[in-house]
């Protein structure tokens, strides 16, 4: 079952990543973290199908966000954050998933934790917290190359500010900004052990980001007290132990 | 009928690589995986068959790697959508560990470390098509392709091949895994794009 969305506005989260707001008529909802299948068509009838996660909260509406990264070699994204204007139709299937899910009726703590572009499923997460006015209680380290390579960084700002706040850590990986009491370096076990929730508060731990930020994250997570059961994954890109 | 995307062109493979649809080539070989990463060691790691009372097959690590081995290379077709072509194994097949096993089951139940499930019809391990792999590209299994040792049922969709396999339960009806649970096909033949439940 295909949806057809119209792009009604385009944002530039980053150099490099796009959010692209659509407009679907017949969209049945979503949870947050949920992601879509969109597909292109050439004239030829030849067509390329790539997955992208919702950032969107749900909305009565009918409308969809989502957040695009340009990759270097990719066959859709350059497409998606480049030539794709306002007006223009795109086929979308979805929204698919149940498994890296955050539903309303969570009431447990929540440690999101994300690597790069592994925000945007999150995000819808945080968002549909706000939208509903859960009082679930959210934790956000957020691991990113530079300062400029933040998504959503006005949102996270009033997110994190007011009342029932989400509480946001950044970790910097390459450059940090001026004065910022961590050095930049990765995500490792001493962070996590600072900045997630205590292990025996038994958070659900969503990790998203590629496969090794993940697996590095999900090694601290474990070591840190929190169970298997607990942590749910999503990843992406390769292993980077092979080419 | 899709609509056109103006200004789409898109990079088609090379004419002579027959891919499953809406699949796309890949060099890289991608993890995806629900949780975290299970890493069993050796001298724990077992393999069960079971009919879901009684256990009939049991094997440690060591009986496991006496059985009789196979090379054999497959293409791999993930729901995700990346096709990863000429991948080559080491494994023992599936057919050796059924061999004495003598049931009227027609479905099978594979189990993992970490508690991951696929569900699949018992032909679809018979008959030279599926193997309990533990060695890739002539190195051991790492942990996050499944290792110590996977199952792999190239002609579905690599979700039914479970990492970090530990079991094989019989059943006589069918029922849902994992992923089958959760929105994706109960069958998952690759060439015939069963990707989630209600595609024919």
């Amino acid at each position: 079952m295909w949806h057809l969305g119209t792009v009604i506005a385009l944002h530039d989260e980053t150099a490099t990543a796009r959010t692209i707001t659509l407009e679907v008529s017949d969209w049945p909802g979503h949870i947050a973290g949920q992601h879509v299948d969109v597909r292109l068509t050439a004239s030829d009838g030849y067509s390329a199908v790539r997955s992208y996660s919702i950032a969107s909260a749900p909305n009565s509406e009918r409308r969809v966000e989502l957040t695009v990264e340009r990759l270097p070699d990719g066959e859709v994204s350059p497409y998606l954050t480049q030539e794709v204007a306002i007006g223009d139709s795109l086929e979308m299937r979805g929204p698919i998933g149940g498994w890296f899910v955050w539903r309303t009726q969570q009431t447990e703590p929540i440690q999101l934790v994300a690597g790069g572009s592994g925000i945007v499923p999150l995000m819808a997460m945080i968002r549909t917290r706000a939208s509903t006015g859960s009082t679930a209680p959210f934790r956000l380290l957020y691991s990113v190359r530079e300062p400029g390579a933040v998504f959503y960084r006005d949102d996270l700002l009033a997110l994190s500010n007011r009342d029932n706040k989400v509480s946001l850590t950044y970790a910097y990986t390459r450059v940090a900004p001026k004065d910022w009491p961590r050095p930049p370096r990765r995500i490792d076990a001493a962070l996590i052990a600072d900045v997630t929730w205590p292990s025996n508060l038994a958070a659900i731990c969503y990790v998203c980001g590629p496969t090794p930020f993940v697996e590095n994250a999900v090694g601290f997570l474990s070591a840190s007290g929190n169970t298997s059961d607990k942590i749910r994954t999503e990843r992406f890109g390769p292993t980077g132990d092979r080419k | 009928m899709a609509i056109i995307s103006r200004g789409f062109s898109g990079r088609r493979s090379a004419a002579d690589v027959k891919l499953p649809p809406g699949q796309y080539l890949t060099t890289d070989f991608p993890v995806l995986s629900a949780g975290p990463t299970p890493h069993v060691p050796l001298d724990r790691w077992e393999f069960v068959i079971d009919d879901g009372t009684n256990v009939l097959r049991r094997w440690d690590w060591e009986s496991f790697r006496a059985l009789p081995t196979e090379t054999f290379t497959v293409d791999l077709h993930c729901v995700t959508r990346w096709s990863k072509l000429g991948t080559s194994w080491e494994g023992v097949s599936v057919d050796t560990m059924l061999a004495d096993v003598k049931t009227d089951a027609s479905y099978a139940m594979a189990r993992s470390y970490g508690d991951y499930t696929t569900n699949l019809p018992l032909k679809d391990l018979r008959n030279k098509q599926a193997w309990i792999a533990f060695r890739f590209d002539n190195k051991d299994l790492a942990p996050e392709h499944g290792g110590p040792a996977r199952l792999l049922v190239p002609h579905l969709y690599l979700w039914k091949s479970a990492k970090w396999v530990r079991g094989i339960t019989l059943m006589h009806l069918d029922k849902p895994g994992f992923w089958e649970s959760l929105g994706y096909h109960i069958y998952g033949d690759a060439w015939r794009e069963q990707r989630y439940s209600g595609d024919e």
